[in-house]
């Protein structure tokens, strides 16, 4: 049998164990068609031509929740085993050769099932890492989850053949009444008030998420404030939290009850413990990334991706400047330019944060309440300046950002942390030919293909260790008000996390 | 053909449960029924075709063959030779499969034997929770699971 033009062969394996009679699990997974109805990768499915689900030889083309469209054949179905097997025919991913097989073993201990699944498949050279990940856990560690979500009591699924959307599972619940933090009057700290709300029913299109960790971010500090003329009291701070899907409203398809969720959008409202939000805005949580892990990272992380990927290309050899090195974003910053071979400078409040910085890759901290930082750019640099400036900070460094930039430079001014900066003369930019730009991460991440690529590579980085959760403060929700104190204060180093 | 089947989750690494397991003349150290064991004619316990003798702590004597050992499969297959328990042809594997979610081992024992009619259901469990079930649980708690 040929494996097709790639000598190395991938194998992948995995395996866990559902607390439900493999009867139940069978039932599940025995139809080759069904998987739209149990994996939430898998939009929609249909068995080709005339052929039933369980026929050897059948062919079920389907469509995933990226757009991708697969064909795969089934070429041995087992009941005494409990087993199938299938290859892929068409796939725009490079999967070639890629034979699987799924197994199911009673555990007599407790009348529960073992569950392995496993393939082998070869790819173009490079790509074996990357898509050995898709596979094990965007496929199978996915489904895993999603049966065993489904089998949990609470989803009980019938077996009427009825489509995900109209299923008992998906029919929304009534309100929940739980606690957020309000808003009433723009104002300080003291502004986020502790309150019950309802939470009603998630309407078409919208998942109900129960939310076990929110992030904290300076922009929640700017709408609390009245900063942004869009976001009017009353309301609920926070764009960015991780959980869990309680129930999915009509319409909607790929998300399942009881699957680990994040998001980092626009408008706010995460300061809560419930949540309705559009089903397009989520990212499905690997088994790796834990809910503090995701609420702390995601936005950041995400910040960090179209900041030095899209905003600007950061090359080998470039030399960088990051504002706030030691804030949570900026710690990422300097951990991923330096993934790409980037010679990070970073601007630091103290020596504490200086330390910080440094175990982050930032080659050059520099405490700017000590040192001019545009002077020691130039030192640095050898009177050249910085390629890229990475400017959170806004009204105070702006200018000075402009002063350390190279020849040619681009200034990214992507935050305001100590005010709006002051209007800017475009002819200032002349000098040194600069470009400058304002992006904002939400316009980056609205269209949901390029929400979930800058999420996995944030994830993939992080389970390569390039990136690092540094999650140093952590509050109940309710005290909300004392960590915006802190970081209003530049108390902080790394990333706040909210408790609901 | 009688066929018995009993399968557990062990909450350990596969690597360090197949160690306890490997040790084809290890059986006292994790099967409780055991009392002693030694290979005949001192010929390494990992080789195929080795016989152990063992006593039972209820002083039954019995000669296994080991048949298949595979290191890359986790699995022993063996026979028995001589044994008090009245049964004949019976074979038995036991093999180990690792449970990534969670890094735990999936142990699955089946036998295969004859015997004398009407003793099906009393053999099958004594085999099945007696001996098997009964070492599982000792390697869980040995191992640190559940």
């Amino acid at each position: 049998m040929t494996r097709g033009a790639y000598p190395e062969v991938s194998r992948v394996f995995r395996s866990t164990v559902i607390d439900a009679p493999i009867e139940a699990v069978w039932a599940v997974l025995r139809d080759f068609n069904g998987h739209d109805r149990w994996h939430p990768a898998v939009e929609e499915s249909h068995i080709e031509g005339v052929r039933a689900g369980d026929q050897i030889g059948a062919v079920r083309n389907f469509r995933l929740a990226s757009g991708a469209q697969l064909r795969e054949q089934l070429l041995e179905l087992s009941d005494q085993h409990h087993a199938y097997t299938y290859c892929i025919l068409d796939s725009p991913i490079p999967l070639v050769g890629y034979v699987a097989k799924v197994r199911l073993r009673r555990v007599t201990e407790g009348n529960r099932t073992f569950w392995d699944w496993r393939s082998s498949f070869s790819t173009p050279p490079g790509l074996e890492h990357a898509l050995e990940r898709l596979v094990a856990e965007d496929i199978y560690e996915r489904g895993f989850a999603a049966v065993r979500a489904l089998l949990s009591g609470r989803t009980a699924k019938e077996t009427d053949g009825a489509r995900p959307t109209s299923t008992p599972s998906r029919v929304p619940a009534g309100t929940i009444r739980c606690h957020a933090v309000v808003v009433d009057a723009h104002g300080g700290p003291d502004a986020l008030q502790w309150r019950g709300i309802e939470v009603p029913a998630p309407v078409a299109g919208e998942v109900r998420i129960r939310q076990s960790a929110i992030g904290v971010n300076y922009i929640d500090v700017n709408i609390r404030a009245g900063r942004y003329p869009q976001f009017q009291a009353p309301l609920t701070p926070g764009v960015e939290a991780a959980g869990e899907v309680v129930d999915v409203g009509e319409g909607v398809a790929g998300i399942l009850p009881g699957d680990r969720v994040a998001y980092a959008c626009l408008p706010p409202g995460a300061y809560c413990q419930y949540r309705n939000l559009p089903s397009d805005r989520l990212v499905a949580l690997p088994p790796a990334v834990s809910d503090e892990v995701a609420a702390a990272l995601l936005l950041k992380g995400m910040t960090a991706e179209y900041l030095l990927r899209r905003a600007h290309r950061v090359r080998r050899g470039d030399m960088v400047l990051v504002h706030s090195a030691a804030g949570a974003t900026g710690m990422l910053l300097c951990q991923w330019a330096k993934h790409l071979g980037a010679t990070v400078i970073g601007t630091v409040g103290s020596e504490e944060k200086a330390r910080a910085a440094r175990d982050s890759g930032c080659d050059y901290p520099i405490v700017y309440t000590r040192e001019d930082f545009v002077r020691r750019v130039q030192d640095i640099t050898q009177g050249k300046g910085a390629d890229v400036v990475l400017d959170g900070v806004g009204r105070d460094t702006l200018m000075k950002s402009l002063d350390a930039l190279a020849m040619r430079g681009h200034l990214v001014s992507y935050g305001q942390s100590s005010g709006a900066p002051e209007p800017l003369d475009i002819g200032l930019l002349t000098a040194k030919s600069a470009k400058l730009s304002r992006p904002a991460v939400f316009h980056y991440t609205a269209d949901p293909a390029e929400l979930h690529a800058s999420a996995n590579q944030v994830f993939e980085l992080l389970a390569r260790g390039v990136l690092r959760a540094t999650i140093n403060q952590r509050a109940p929700l309710a005290e909300a008000g004392r960590v915006h104190r802190d970081l209003e204060g530049r108390q902080t180093t790394g990333a706040s996390i909210l408790v609901p | 053909m009688v066929k018995v089947y009993t399968s557990s989750v062990i909450d350990a690494p596969a690597d360090r449960v197949w160690a306890h397991i490997r040790d084809f003349n290890g059986l006292p150290s994790w099967v409780p029924a055991v009392a002693d064991s030694r290979i005949e004619g001192g010929v390494p316990a990992d080789k195929v075709g080795c016989i152990r003798n063992f006593n039972l702590k209820d002083g039954g004597n019995l000669r296994e063959q080991l048949l298949a050992l595979s290191d890359y499969d986790y699995s022993v297959t063996y026979n028995i030779l001589v044994s008090p328990m009245g049964v004949q042809n019976y074979v038995a594997t036991l093999k180990l499969t690792p449970i990534t979610d969670g890094d735990g081992t999936f142990a699955e024992w089946t036998a295969e034997f004859d015997c004398e009619p009407g003793r099906e259901q009393e053999l099958s469990d004594d085999i099945g929770n007696g001996v098997f079930q009964a070492a599982f649980d000792n390697l869980k708690r040995q191992l640190g699971g559940g």
